[in-house]
């Protein structure tokens, strides 16, 4: 076990979660069993809206494996919580935040509420019995739509005047934006849909608790991104002692915001096994999933854009209905937010305005989705300066380059219009590369060649410069916005005796590559083999701090925890080697693994043998303890801001409407990275997320508020033969936030690919009069658009 | 009723109900927990196997349909010694995968794909996977790994439990 | 999305299965690959309390030469009938149209019968049976009889046979050299057509629609004006005349038909070819 000059941050190391998931050795919650659990199944509202005036539950509990049967109304009386489930968000101090439970009471308020739970001995028996559950409804008119919360009528809560759950405005200076308007000389205004979309991660939710009916302590298995949060939930929800509750998530089969939720399924694994004295679980099927787990977007966006004669912005005007479907989740308010920050992009805005109207329907309730806000306000922004590109009669090259922020030079530490300081961009570079790898000028050349010959598939490439916010953080920052919780994260370091490094991660993976990525940081940190590292998470018996994953926050915050674990231990370790070398510790020097006095290169101490030195505390300086670990808990000065020029290009067929993207360029910027195989896989993923928004995925709802596609079967996530390969580019710009100069990668493809696409539709389309096109671009929504605009 | 199969080479059993989906047998009765359920219309793919050398979705097979049948998941591509199936290895050197979920089917669908067709165009690599979802990649190292593991084909086949082109377990 | 309880009845024959659905009636129903009838029993949109299991009938996969036509044993799953040459002579539009069924593992177990049997107006190969004017032998308790597929059809997922018949063969008429077509639109490669369009151009020409009404349907419009002289461009505008297409998330009735008169010219312009 010899100590290595490693270097292996920024090689593409393959991953050391792989094998295990490789092989099925990696256990999902559903993989998981306890000796006499019971299965958990669920009956759920066929209504969105109604009274209900009758639960029979009569024939499943009389069915043979059924252990118990318990309708929402008994659930209540059981005193099984001593809160509804949270809503961390309150994003205004008079934000309407209905009481929401893990089952109805009396009221349904969306489709697939849970109306009663049946615990059975096996899992098609839970099947069986909640078939026979018989609910009696008295239907109340149904919200199905964000436009109808907004319009009036109906309310998706009965004891409800309204449907608004608040207003949030950020208008610096109102005075300042209308002058930008009336003093401009071109103005646009564009009003976009960002439909509903469900996240859809490949592994199901699922729980699995297990009760101690004597000790009193309870664990749950959960499919989360979250447990430290949903640990404090579960105790603040059902007034379990938080000391008394240990949450667990597994190999977790993604998220992408789906599984950063408290959800009722969770709360009733927990009081019901803790009741009953017997394991509870429960799997979420696909077609529930709809219902079980809150869906993405679900905003009406109107944007306006002022700018002078050349193109040069003036004044960006932002107003978004949200909708928050039937409750307030977790950050169900908050996500719209996450965006506001962004809808002047990566550009120079003069004067900006923003304004937010939360809705209440009664749809599924939205919440997080990969970007959460972030894509809304890219796609917003990024569309709206094509169209404006249009009115100016310049390329959609130019007119960003005239507005970048930085004046497409490389800057730091930038206040932006939205009241951000942009850590570092450098945005004109990042364009050029782009379009110098897609070959842009021969892409026109080509669509010209089309558009000259009348080509019924006609060529269109669309670019988009995203920038996002990420490493959700500043503690103080997320006060201000009235978030419920900080932004820090916690990582700890130890050597054990035998030399080997074990880290705990506050951050926990859900396909990311925690381990990999921190081994390669620890590695070389401490000049040790990746192999020589062991990263310990998601289990807040094992890492009892932290603060989870989310908006690509693992790297810049919890990767750079470890970081600065890693450095505190080398100077723990470095007064040890000292003490024990007889030198001073100002003069040795760690390289390699090893700690070298100034000048006498043959007297050297490895780390590792300063760790079992620590171990056995034999001989440590006077007064220090023993062992060698350390902690850090990191909460950032700012927020960091990827960013990158994504170019898609499609062909669209005039005469059917389908479109086919052909090829797809991404020039990113995520700062320095530590693996850049992950990197690129994140990119690759993000982007077909985003496009899969732009072209093919739709919850859609009929009037009554019946989701119409809540299989794979109808909502379209693409296969394998519907994307291309991707080509990926890089450039550089390290973040001045964290000492590792690092930003975050896992909703940049997302937050710049589904503008992309939609602005190279809308570039084929434009001979044929179209400006804009409705997510998702179908084949029949592309047809009718072409009619539309011909006639 | 009794389900006996030979499955990863060995011969096991069960009592099942007739209604009993080839997954539920192979993962809550067999102890299998590689086969994944994504879906519940055929639609995802995260529950193929092979069943003798050809790609099945076992949510949509019930278990008393494969009475008799060779099946392999995913426990089974590795040699017994643990050595990685070439597909396996591919998967890992590409990073074909992330979260992992979609990884077992996504790699039995890859197996069966090039036993039928050993060197595949891209094209042919992406209908021929058609039928399984992945949400993390976007396919990208997926195919790519599938594209590295058909370039060697003998490799490929001389390391395998499963049939190879030509026939024979 | 667990399948209904019911007794499960495993046949060794064709006579077998036929003598359990004559004792078990509506009641009953066939389990070949199980690939249509499966996911519907999962959502519980099918319950029969008796399945009886004809998957291991071995003398019905067969694809053999019938003399004037090629006769396809109603087990023979679509990855034989897409890999077959005496099809891809004789009949290369089958073979085709079988390569386009689901996606590859569907197609491991999928078989030809049980597809035409469930009679789904979206599904592919109903339209290449109708467009290359197969028949189905049909086998019950008084022997077998051959049931031309343009009759076959008969409404939402009904066809001609009776609750006691079984689908045993499919015969297809020898066509080699004829010109073929396929054209099937959908927004995933996996899914089911929104619009396919079978033809064959041999001396006259075979058209048939997939999805475009509550049954797999002759473009009897399109075969009517090709047959009075009419121009591919002439012939594809009445494609949809006489269809009820259905209305859906990917298309309503306006865009079918308009899909519908693309593809059949596409079609015939590829068959004619």
């Amino acid at each position: 076990m010899t100590a290595v000059e490693s270097g292996v941050v920024g090689t593409p190391m393959v991953r050391k979660e792989d094998p295990k998931l490789l092989t099925g050795e990696g256990k999902y919650v559903d993989d998981i069993h306890a000796h006499g659990e019971l299965w958990m199944g669920m009956v759920r509202s066929t209504m969105a809206h109604a009274r209900i005036t009758n639960v029979d539950t009569a024939d499943a509990a009389a069915m043979p494996g059924v252990h118990a049967v318990y309708t929402g109304a008994q659930l209540q009386e059981m005193g099984l919580w001593i809160a509804p489930l949270p809503c961390a968000w309150v994003v205004t101090e008079d934000m309407v935040n209905p009481p929401h439970y893990p089952t109805a009471i009396d009221e349904v308020r969306h489709v697939g509420e849970i109306v009663a739970v049946v615990l059975a001995e096996t899992r098609y028996g839970a099947a069986d019995a909640a078939e026979q559950v018989v609910v009696d409804y008295e239907p109340l008119p149904a919200v199905a739509s964000i436009e109808a919360a907004r319009d009036g009528g109906a309310t998706a809560h009965s004891d409800h005047s309204t449907n608004k759950a608040y207003h949030w405005p950020l208008v610096p200076d109102p005075e300042a934006l209308d002058a930008a308007f009336a003093n401009a000389t071109h103005t646009i205004k564009a009003e976009f849909i960002q439909q509903r979309l469900i996240p859809a991660a490949m592994e199901p939710r699922g729980v699995l608790a297990i009760p101690s009916p004597h000790g009193g302590d309870v664990t749950l298995y959960s499919s989360t991104q979250v447990p430290h949060i949903l640990k404090v939930m579960v105790a603040a929800t059902t007034g379990i002692p938080e000391h008394k509750i240990r949450i667990v998530a597994p190999a977790v089969g993604g998220g992408f915001g789906a599984k950063l939720n408290v959800n009722p399924d969770e709360l009733l694994a927990v009081t019901l096994a803790n009741k009953l004295g017997r394991p509870v679980r429960w799997t979420e099927t696909r077609s529930e999933a709809a219902f079980s787990t809150h869906q993405g977007r679900g905003q009406l966006q109107t944007i306006e854009l002022a700018s002078d004669a050349d193109g040069k912005l003036m004044g960006c005007r932002v107003h978004v209905d949200a909708d928050m479907g039937a409750y307030m989740m977790l950050i169900t308010p908050g996500v719209p937010l996450l965006g506001s920050f962004l809808y002047t992009g990566v550009y120079a805005v003069p004067a900006f305005g923003f304004t937010c109207d939360g809705y209440f329907t009664n749809l599924t309730p939205t919440d997080a989705y990969r970007g959460a806000g972030r894509p809304e306000a890219s796609y917003a922004i990024e569309r709206a300066m094509d169209i404006l590109a249009l009115e100016v009669g310049v390329g959609p090259d130019e007119i960003r380059r005239r507005n970048y922020l930085g004046d497409g030079q490389p800057f730091e530490n930038l206040e932006t219009p939205g009241s951000l300081v942009f850590d570092s961009g450098n945005y004109g570079p990042n364009l050029d590369a782009a379009l110098d790898m897609a070959k842009y000028s021969e892409l026109r050349a080509e669509q010209q060649r089309r558009r000259d010959a009348g080509d019924t598939k006609q060529l269109g490439i669309g670019l988009c410069t995203y920038v996002e916010i990420c490493g959700l953080a500043p503690s103080r920052a997320l006060g201000g916005l009235n978030y419920g919780a900080g932004g820090w994260e916690h990582g700890m370091v130890r050597f054990l005796p035998t030399g080997m490094v074990e880290v705990v991660s506050g951050s926990t993976p859900h396909g990311q590559g925690h381990e990999t990525s921190w081994s390669m940081i620890v590695a070389d940190k401490l000049g040790i083999d990746p192999a020589q590292v062991t990263v310990l998470h998601s289990d807040t018996a094992i890492s009892p701090l932290g603060l989870d994953t989310y908006g690509s926050r693992s790297l810049a915050v919890g990767g750079v925890a470890i970081a600065m674990a890693c450095d505190k231990v080398v100077e723990k370790a470095r007064l040890i080697a000292a003490h024990q070398m007889e030198a001073n510790p100002d003069d040795l020097e760690f390289a390699g693994g090893s700690f070298t006095v100034k000048g006498s290169p043959d007297k050297t101490m490895p780390i590792q043998a300063v760790a079992f030195g620590a171990f056995t505390a034999h001989d440590l300086p006077d007064g220090m303890e023993p062992n060698l670990q350390e902690q850090v808990t990191y909460d950032p000065a700012n927020f960091v801001f990827p960013f990158g020029t994504h170019v898609a290009v499609v062909e669209v067929d005039t005469v059917t409407g389908e479109t086919n993207l052909t090829d797809y360029i991404a020039i990113d910027d995520c700062g320095n990275q530590i693996n850049p195989l992950i990197v690129e896989g994140q990119v690759h993923g993000g982007i077909v997320q985003g496009v899969a928004q732009a072209l093919w995925e739709e919850a859609a709802y009929d009037a009554d508020g019946n989701c119409k596609n809540p299989s794979f079967l109808d909502y379209l996530v693409p296969s394998p033969a519907e994307v291309p390969s991707i080509v990926t580019g890089f450039t550089t710009t390290p973040s001045t936030t964290n000492p590792l100069g690092v930003k975050g990668v896992g909703e940049a493809g997302t937050i710049g690919s589904a503008a992309a696409v939609i602005n190279a539709v809308c570039d084929a389309l434009s001979p044929y009069g179209v400006t804009d096109i409705e997510m998702p671009a179908t084949p029949r929504r592309v047809w009718k658009t072409i009619q539309e605009a011909q006639s | 009723m009794q389900v006996d199969a030979t499955v990863n080479g060995q011969a096991r059993s069960a009592e099942v109900e007739p209604r009993t989906l080839l997954v539920h047998y192979l993962r809550d009765d067999l102890g299998l927990t590689g086969t994944n359920v994504g879906c519940d219309t055929s639609s995802c793919g995260a529950c193929t196997v092979l069943i003798d050398g050809e790609s099945v979705k076992s949510c949509t097979m019930l278990a008393v349909q494969a009475r008799g049948e060779q099946i392999t998941t995913i426990e089974g591509m590795a040699s017994p010694d643990g050595e990685f199936h070439p597909m396996q290895t591919a998967f890992m050197e590409c990073h074909g995968l992330q979260c992992g979920y979609c990884t077992p089917g996504m790699v039995m669908a890859a197996t069966s794909l090039l036993k039928e067709n050993p060197a595949p165009s891209e094209d042919e690599v992406r209908e021929g996977l058609e039928g399984n979802l992945c949400r993390c990649t976007g396919y990208h190292n997926i195919v790519k790994a599938v594209l590295t593991t058909s370039q060697n084909d003998q490799a490929f086949w001389g390391n395998s439990g499963v049939a190879g082109p030509t026939g024979g377990a | 999305m667990i399948p209904a309880s019911f007794d499960y009845v495993e046949a060794d024959s064709a006579a077998a299965a036929i003598a359990a659905l004559a004792q078990h009636g509506d009641e009953a129903k066939l389990l070949a690959g199980g690939h249509s009838l499966i996911p519907l029993m999962k959502f519980r949109l099918a319950a029969p309390s008796v399945l009886v299991d004809i998957g291991r009938i071995s003398d019905l996969s067969y694809i053999n030469d019938g003399g004037d036509h090629v006769a396809i044993g109603a087990l023979t799953r679509h990855r034989a009938v897409e890999t077959s040459d005496m099809l891809a002579s004789e009949a290369p539009l089958l073979k085709h149209v079988a390569s386009q069924v689901g996606d590859p593992s569907v197609r491991h177990r999928g078989t030809i019968g049980g597809s035409l049997a469930h009679g789904d107006p979206a599904s592919d190969l109903p339209a290449a049976l109708l467009a290359l004017n197969g028949s189905m032998v049909a086998q019950g308790p008084n022997g077998e009889r051959v049931i031309p597929a343009r009759e076959f059809f008969t409404g939402f997922l009904e066809t001609a046979l009776a609750a006691d018949e079984m689908l045993t063969e499919i015969r297809i008429p020898k066509a080699a050299g004829a010109g073929w077509s396929y054209q099937k639109f959908n927004r995933r490669a996996q899914d089911w057509a929104i619009v396919g369009v079978a033809a064959v151009h041999n001396g006259s020409t075979g058209v048939a629609l997939v999805n475009m009404g509550a049954t797999p349907i002759v473009a009897n419009s399109v075969e009517s004006a090709l047959a009075g002289g009419a121009s591919i461009a002439d012939a594809a505008a009445v494609a949809a005349d006489g269809t009820e297409p259905p209305e859906d998330l990917n298309a309503d009735a306006e865009y079918r038909s308009h899909l519908a008169r693309v593809l059949v010219e596409r079609a015939l312009t590829e068959a004619q070819s």
